[in-house]
């Protein structure tokens, strides 16, 4: 091309202008570091560890071929979706909860990832304008999906570390109030359960006092359970649908739960999200809208072999949370001996490390430069907590099961290494 | 139980944007309810109102079985696994984006280059189009589209974008062609509604007419937008169903011989679903000369990627060029053969087709079988053909057709056998056309609830129910019926 010639400005659509993509947060200018200068063993051992990517790489995926022609499959564009694929689904997501809670395939409408599934939702149950309250600090990937395209406004429900950061029913109430004094209407309350990036459960007792509050307030409930099956053991994660099933569904057509294998299969590219809702409206309309956003059928198929192999997922959920929970002491460990402490998680694939005693002001712009140096010098990419809207700064999100042992040591020592100097830093300039 | 069951959830999800309230879809259930198989149900519905590609299974197939390396779920393939599995960069697999870009091209016949890089996924051509639109469009912000248009249109552009379509209208005295007055004049039509066009969508080659565009068409239509200063989007998801002379010329082509027009309106959408027959596989892309639109698209692909598993297996087959080469020229000549049996089965009982080249239908003329040249006859012929000779076929009207009597019939989608079920069908129906138009004209007067039910949906149909202008100066066939 020889010469640029000064073109009209096209326009483009405001959405298409906005920034609303989220792409410019530090949440994933870590990420290009470590795009750019990435660890690897042999390689480039002095590299940026990824610690910002919860994913689950800890348990062995086999896959198993399909028997079914390719023909049929490569035909069926049906959005109800493959029935035996709906059906093991089903099944992963009973077993996952130990039997306590049963799902009907036909709720199940499919989605490409939980992205697709969270934003279908938002424009299903909400204007553009209206909001969805959702508690603090929460995964930065919702500012986009929920907001972006819908329109939809997130209004933040803060949670303290003084008390682990739970949901309470006054951060509920000042959250939905501030929505009314700006006349903003709130149509629903999305928490993570268990929680990113908390890496915790949600108490059975404050589950019910965020059921008394939606019904109260008569407004959706959307439980995000992506890591469901990544808690370290069965009986630490209570699900919502425990909890309607227990008051024999009563009240139970404002709540829609999301899932996808993501995080517990370690599945990412294979985009399988779904949303299960209790309400037929809310079932027939996403039906009809996941046309946007359906699973390629040659992954249901695959999907729906393995799934249905009871003995598969029965050992894999165990062996999963096993690796999990093993890995979530090594880190722990890890840091304790660094002299840092976490929030007491039993879940996800992260931890939530609190670095505040390092912070010269407990500002956002401190801990921004405390991220800064831990990206380029110590070469960590871990989260900031500004980046999941957490009030208090000096918190981190710290993902543990993207690597192997050997990695995990390595950047624990370098973590070591960074403390031990803050602390000859901070003895100097005493 | 909520309360106010109706402001409980949003517009969108109350409105009839869905579109599956047309009459397109009431042929579907028709189907659906009571569908045609050899020995099980040799008197069920027979489906030509599915647009699918399914001749040339046998050749894919013996590609699956020769290349086990190319599954993940092989003992030869199965040491990709798990870098496919973790891979969810929305960039696309770069061996997929060649793999695509290189099939595009051959199916232009190498006469046009297109950059890998440009290549962007979404949840097939559906996910695709609506990307495109949140790109280009803000809500109430409308786009031509020549009519007759593919139905999903309606949903697809407009669902959850807020955007309107407005027709641009062609008729067959001019075999349904585009033109320039046709354009002008539904450009006006939005700047008389104080509407702001985005840009016009072109079918290339179209469904439901089976045409190509030819150069002097593709040509007018670039100058026409570049002089409004609006897109052009072309949808080429039939570019490779091309059977038989004038030859496919893409919108790239023309871009590429003309430098001086605005690069930055010009976009292209694609999928494999008809060209490969691959639909339940979700392959959409979109493909923008302008870069912050690729930009925007490829962030937004978020909502619908194409899953790793099956951009890996699709790399792999469209990259052997021996298989690409052969699929693609049997193809062709499979559906060529398949539309010619099609057409000269309906000339032997007198019914023409639009004479076309490309696709997965013919566009059948029946006007000399309606009643009356109005939509309501046209309604109460597509009636007859469901509930009496049996096979789904789509009217003219649900494509927004200016003219009754057109309708859409799909040949690819079955095997030789039932298309000639479905041809004696047609030969018998047509043969006792006289009492058939007779008795649906006493049926007309026995029943009128069932046809206020038609109206009430042609209704919908025809006055575009909230999607269009309200002020469209578009004559109303009821209207016309009733002077």
């Amino acid at each position: 091309m020889a010469i640029e010639i000064e073109k009209p400005r096209v326009s483009l659509s405001k959405v298409a202008l906005s920034e609303t993509h989220g792409e410019d947060s530090p949440y994933f200018a870590g990420w290009k570091a470590y795009d750019e200068n990435p660890y690897d063993e042999l390689n480039n051992p002095s590299g940026v560890i990824q610690m910002g990517l919860a994913e689950n790489q800890l348990a062995a995926n086999s896959g198993r071929s399909s028997t079914s022609s390719f023909r049929e499959n490569a035909l069926f564009q049906d959005y109800h979706g493959l029935q035996s694929f709906r059906k093991a689904m089903a099944s992963f997501m009973e077993q996952i909860r130990g039997g306590r809670a049963k799902f009907d395939p036909d709720r199940i409408v499919i989605t490409a990832g939980a992205t697709a599934a969270n934003e279908l939702l938002t424009f299903i149950l909400a204007d553009p304008g209206d909001a969805l309250l959702i508690p603090t600090p929460y995964y930065p990937g919702f500012d986009r999906d929920l907001r972006w395209r819908t329109g939809v406004n997130i209004i933040p429900v803060h949670c303290q570390s003084s008390n682990n950061f739970e949901i309470s029913p006054q951060a509920l109430e000042a959250a939905y109030n501030e929505a009314e004094s700006k006349n903003i209407k709130v149509k629903g309350l999305l928490i993570t359960n268990p929680s990113n990036p908390l890496g915790a459960t949600i108490k059975r007792s404050n589950l019910q006092k965020i059921l008394k509050f939606v019904t109260c307030k008569n407004i959706h409930l959307i439980s995000d359970e992506i890591y469901s099956g990544s808690s370290f053991s069965c009986d630490e994660f209570v699900s919502i649908s425990q909890i309607l099933a227990e008051q024999n569904y009563k009240d139970s057509e404002r709540v829609h739960v999301v899932y996808s294998l993501s995080k517990d299969l370690g599945l990412p590219g294979f985009r399988v999200g779904t949303i299960y809702s209790y309400n037929d409206d809310v079932v027939r309309t996403a039906r009809r809208m996941s046309s946007f956003t359906l699973i390629s059928s040659q992954t249901q198929q695959l999907l729906a072999s393995m799934l249905s192999d009871k003995r598969f997922t029965e050992n894999y959920i165990r062996v999963n949370r096993e690796r999990l929970k093993k890995r979530y002491e090594m880190i722990i460990d890890g840091l304790r001996n660094a002299g840092i402490s976490c929030l007491n998680g039993n879940a996800g694939l992260f931890c939530w490390m609190n670095l505040s005693s390092l912070l010269l002001e407990p500002t956002m712009e401190c801990e921004l430069e405390l991220w800064k140096l831990i990206l380029y010098e110590v070469r960590l990419n871990i989260s900031p907590g500004s980046s999941c809207h957490c009030l208090e700064p000096g918190w981190f999100r710290v993902c543990f099961a993207n690597m192997n042992e050997k990695t995990l040591e390595i950047a624990l020592s370098r973590i070591h290494d960074f403390m031990d100097r803050m602390r000859k830093v901070k003895i100097s300039l005493q | 139980m909520l309360r106010n069951e109706e402001q409980i959830l949003s517009k969108i999800a109350t409105n009839d944007g869905h579109g599956e309230n047309s009459a397109y879809f009431d042929g579907w259930k028709a189907y659906d309810t009571d569908p045609y198989h050899p020995t099980q149900n040799p008197k069920g519905v027979i489906q030509m109102g599915l647009a699918e590609n399914q001749l040339s299974f046998d050749l894919v197939q013996e590609w699956i079985l020769n290349n086990p390396k190319a599954s993940i779920c092989t003992e030869e393939g199965s040491d990709d696994f798990k870098d496919i599995a973790i891979f969810q960069d929305y960039h696309g697999l770069p061996l997929f984006r060649n793999a695509v870009a290189r099939f595009m091209e051959k199916v232009r016949g190498n006469r046009v280059r297109f950059d890998p890089d440009r290549i962007v996924m979404s949840g097939g051509a559906t996910g695709a189009q609506e990307t495109l639109t949140f790109c280009l469009a803000d809500p109430g912000d409308a786009l031509l589209v020549p009519a007759p248009y593919y139905p999903g249109n309606d949903r697809d552009l407009t669902w959850r974008t807020g955007v309107k379509l407005i027709p641009v209208m062609c008729y067959s005295s001019n075999d349904f062609k585009i033109t320039r007055q046709a354009l002008e004049s539904a450009y006006k039509i939005a700047q008389e509604s104080n509407i702001k066009v985005k840009g016009l969508l072109l079918n290339n080659p179209s469904n439901p007419l089976g045409t190509v565009l030819n150069k002097q068409t593709l040509t007018e239509c670039l100058n026409f937008t570049n002089e409004k200063n609006i897109h052009l989007i072309c949808d080429e998801i039939y570019s490779a169903t091309v059977f038989s002379q004038p030859n496919f010329i893409s919108i790239a082509e023309i871009v590429q011989e003309n430098p001086k027009i605005n690069h930055d309106l010009v976009h292209i959408i694609y999928s494999l679903s008809k060209d490969l027959g691959f639909p339940g596989f979700r392959i959409g892309i979109i493909y923008s000369y302008n870069d912050v639109v690729t930009n925007c698209a490829r962030k937004m692909s978020s909502f619908s990627l194409v899953s790793t598993q099956t951009q890996h297996l699709i790399a792999s087959m469209l990259l052997d060029e021996v298989f690409v080469d052969r699929f693609i020229k049997e193809s062709s000549k499979r559906l060529g053969q398949r539309h010619g049996v099609l057409s000269r089965g309906l000339a032997q009982v007198g019914i023409k087709s639009l004479k076309s080249n490309a696709g997965l239908y013919n566009w059948m003329d029946l006007r000399m079988l309606l009643s009356e040249p109005t939509f309501e006859a046209e309604m109460e012929l597509w009636r007859v053909i469901i509930n009496e000779v049996k096979l789904n076929v789509s009217p003219g009207a649900s494509f927004h057709c200016s003219e009754p009597g057109w309708f859409r019939v799909c040949f690819a989608n079955m095997d030789d056998e039932t298309m000639m079920v479905a041809l004696k069908r047609i030969h018998k129906f047509v043969n006792q056309n006289g009492k058939i138009v007779e008795a649906s004209s006493r049926k007309m007067w026995r029943s009128k609830l069932e046809v206020n039910l038609s109206f009430r949906r042609l209704d919908e149909i025809m006055m575009g129910s909230h999607k269009m202008s309200p002020h469209s100066p578009m004559p109303s066939p009821l209207v016309r019926a009733r002077t």
